[in-house]
């Protein structure tokens, strides 16, 4: 049986207080990491395999390399805590249950890199979450964990929380970057990369709050531990939001690598009121839908994109036989037409014409070029935008006109839904 | 410091200081709009005042969060969820119709007596306990018609203002 690694003190009472997480071992690997050299710890953290669990899955250990070496430059990480992808609800988990975790993984890669302040970006509707992290943070600070001259190491760290106030877009790493700086969330061309140019333009590391809770483990208990569990190229644990159709919804933490069929039958307890799947999506609202052919495909980023889908943030949705998936397809567009910061066209208009088609197939006034239509539009969008949104919320229609296309026709010649749903619009 | 600050804009380069108040501008949004209820022409300006900032960066950025109201409000802001994830148990349309029919207003609107406000909102991360609503800060879980019942007429027992 897998031993959860993040999760492991959620469940315990008071598990967000520090004295709870002292007592299970917190804080240990940063006294263990202050004494090691920065080569060192990013060499553990390139060997450990962790990629990033924000969506993107870049690895964690090239982004800390790149990172300016020169000890004149002020450097800066800023925690990523924006979570709105819908289906995704693991990070405000983590905020709200164990916030430690996560700031002993920020303490050792400011040290790492260099960094000498941090900044949490969280997102404005996570009001407990904004407590948890404020107490967290002050509590960190009188035990000496923050601030200056950290456990006698000579290293300096000061921690402040940044609430955004309802944008998804921000969680996109220049847009939180942008926010952060006190302006509309609009993303940054890249490059430079944050790396190189970031927060006040200085250098800055940007993570998503559960890669940087798997830092104090990788330093506990080694590299090779943490590569030894998941697959070839996805290591480590990972958080696995089950939400929909489900008997059991909610944060299961498993190797990368479990299958989908595992994750839903086992640990989410199979389909509400024995219905068949029809559908999943495996990775957050962005990523392509995928079919009951696909339940033993394993959950890593290399497998998933194999078939023609992306493990994204890992929040599986869950949809049984009953499920019109023209209308998934038309509010999942809706989210992301809602969320378009409208800097650029193809994303702002080319989403709003996108939604507009799709929302005319599903309400049985559809034409019959619409399909094509709306594949041509999504091919336009996709690629052409300032940032990956573009690319993102074209997913929605595309794959689901690919899996379901008959649902789609069906629509289109009796001008109603194959699945029974009566909803319009 | 200084001289490793970029302006992507390519407009006059801004001193790490004037970089760090602004920085306090969302913070600053969120005090005002706690004081007055909204963010007024007022309220604007008294920000910007205090920030150093022109009025219009302020608005810019005001108005592109939508936490951040430019019109009153009711004392009471319920926010349904339309999330992927709420709808397909139950929640979304019904629940959102529910409540309008309830209150007597669409969503965008507050009631008469200025205690209400409906609004639809997108994922609140809370997928697994769906369907969700948020009055103000606090999050309601696994909302079904009874539920709404009882926190409308907690809501309304609760209200004397
Ligand atoms: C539209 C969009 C939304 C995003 N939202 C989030 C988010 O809410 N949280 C997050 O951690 N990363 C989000 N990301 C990914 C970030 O840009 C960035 O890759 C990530 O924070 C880096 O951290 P990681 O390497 O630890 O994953 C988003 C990306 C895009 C394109
Ligand atoms: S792709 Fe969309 S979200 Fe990204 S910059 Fe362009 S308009 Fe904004
Ligand atoms: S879809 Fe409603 S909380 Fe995520």
């Amino acid at each position: 049986m897998f031993e959860p690694v993040l999760t492991r003190n959620i469940h315990r009472p008071n598990s967000e207080k520090i004295y709870t997480y002292l007592a299970h071992g917190g804080y240990e690997a940063v006294r263990l990491a202050l004494k090691k050299s920065p080569e060192e710890l990013i060499d553990m953290v390139k060997r450990s395999g962790l990629r990033g669990r924000g969506g993107a899955g870049f690895p964690a250990g090239k982004k800390w390399e790149y990172m300016p070496k020169d000890p004149r430059i002020p450097k800066i990480v800023a925690v990523n805590t924006d979570e709105g992808e819908p289906g995704t609800f693991k990070d405000r988990e983590l905020v709200e249950r164990d916030p430690h975790q996560v700031i002993e993984g920020v303490i050792i890669a400011s040290y790492t890199v260099g960094a000498r302040r941090a900044y949490v970006y969280i997102r404005g509707e996570f009001f407990l979450g904004v407590k948890r992290w404020i107490k967290a943070i002050a509590d960190a600070y009188e035990h000496g964990f923050l601030g200056k001259n950290i456990l006698g190491s000579g290293f300096d760290l000061e921690m402040s929380v940044h609430r955004g106030a309802g944008a998804y877009i921000c969680g996109e790493e220049t847009a939180m970057l942008e926010s952060l700086e006190g302006k509309p969330g609009n993303p940054r061309l890249k490059p430079p990369y944050p790396a190189q140019v970031g927060l006040f333009g200085l250098p800055t590391l940007v993570h998503n709050i559960e890669t940087l809770a798997c830092i104090p483990h990788i330093i506990l208990r080694g590299p090779e531990w943490f590569a030894s569990i998941g697959t070839a190229e996805s290591k480590g644990p990972k958080i696995f939001s089950v939400s929909g159709h489900v008997n059991k919804p909610g944060n299961y933490e498993l190797p990368l690598g479990t299958t989908l069929r595992e994750i839903i039958y086992e640990h989410a307890g199979g389909i509400r009121g024995g219905k068949k799947l029809k559908a999943v999506i495996p990775g957050g609202a962005s990523t392509p839908v995928l079919t009951a052919e696909h339940l033993d495909v394993p959950m890593a980023f290399e497998t998933l994109a194999a078939v023609g889908s992306q493990l994204g943030t890992g929040a599986i949705i869950v949809m049984d036989e009953t499920t019109c998936m023209v209308e998934v397809a038309r509010r999942l567009t809706k989210f992301f037409a809602h969320e378009s910061c409208g800097r650029c066209v193809p994303c702002r208009l080319g989403s709003r014409r996108l939604y507009e088609i799709l929302e005319r197939i599903e309400c049985g006034q559809g034409k019959p070029a619409d399909l094509n239509l709306a594949l041509e539009l999504a091919q336009g969008i996709d690629g052409t935008t300032f940032c990956p949104m573009g690319s993102a919320l074209v997913n929605p229609a595309r794959s689901t006109i690919k899996q379901f296309r008959e649902e789609y026709e069906y629509h289109l010649t009796y001008k109603r839904c194959l699945a029974g749903n009566t909803h319009s619009g | 410091m200084e001289a490793l600050l970029t302006n992507p804009s390519g407009a006059k380069v801004t001193s790490i200081r004037d970089a760090r108040k602004r920085a306090m501008l969302l913070a600053a949004l969120y005090i005002a709009q706690e004081q007055f209820g909204w963010l007024s022409e007022e309220a604007i300006c008294r920000v910007a005042e205090r920030l150093d900032l022109t009025v219009g960066q302020v608005k810019s950025t005001a108005s592109f969060y939508t936490l951040f109201k430019l019109q009153p409000q009711g004392r009471y802001r319920i926010q349904v969820c339309e999330g992927l994830s709420c709808y397909l148990v139950g929640g979304a349309e019904p629940i959102i119709d529910y409540i309008a029919q309830k209150l007597g207003i669409q969503p965008g609107q507050t009631t008469a007596d200025g205690k209400f406000t409906l609004e639809v909102v997108q994922c609140l991360a809370a997928c697994g306990t769906a369907p969700v609503v948020r009055v103000n800060d606090d999050l309601y879980e696994n909302m079904s018609y009874e539920a709404i019942d009882k926190l409308l007429d907690r809501l309304r027992s609760e209200d004397r203002g």
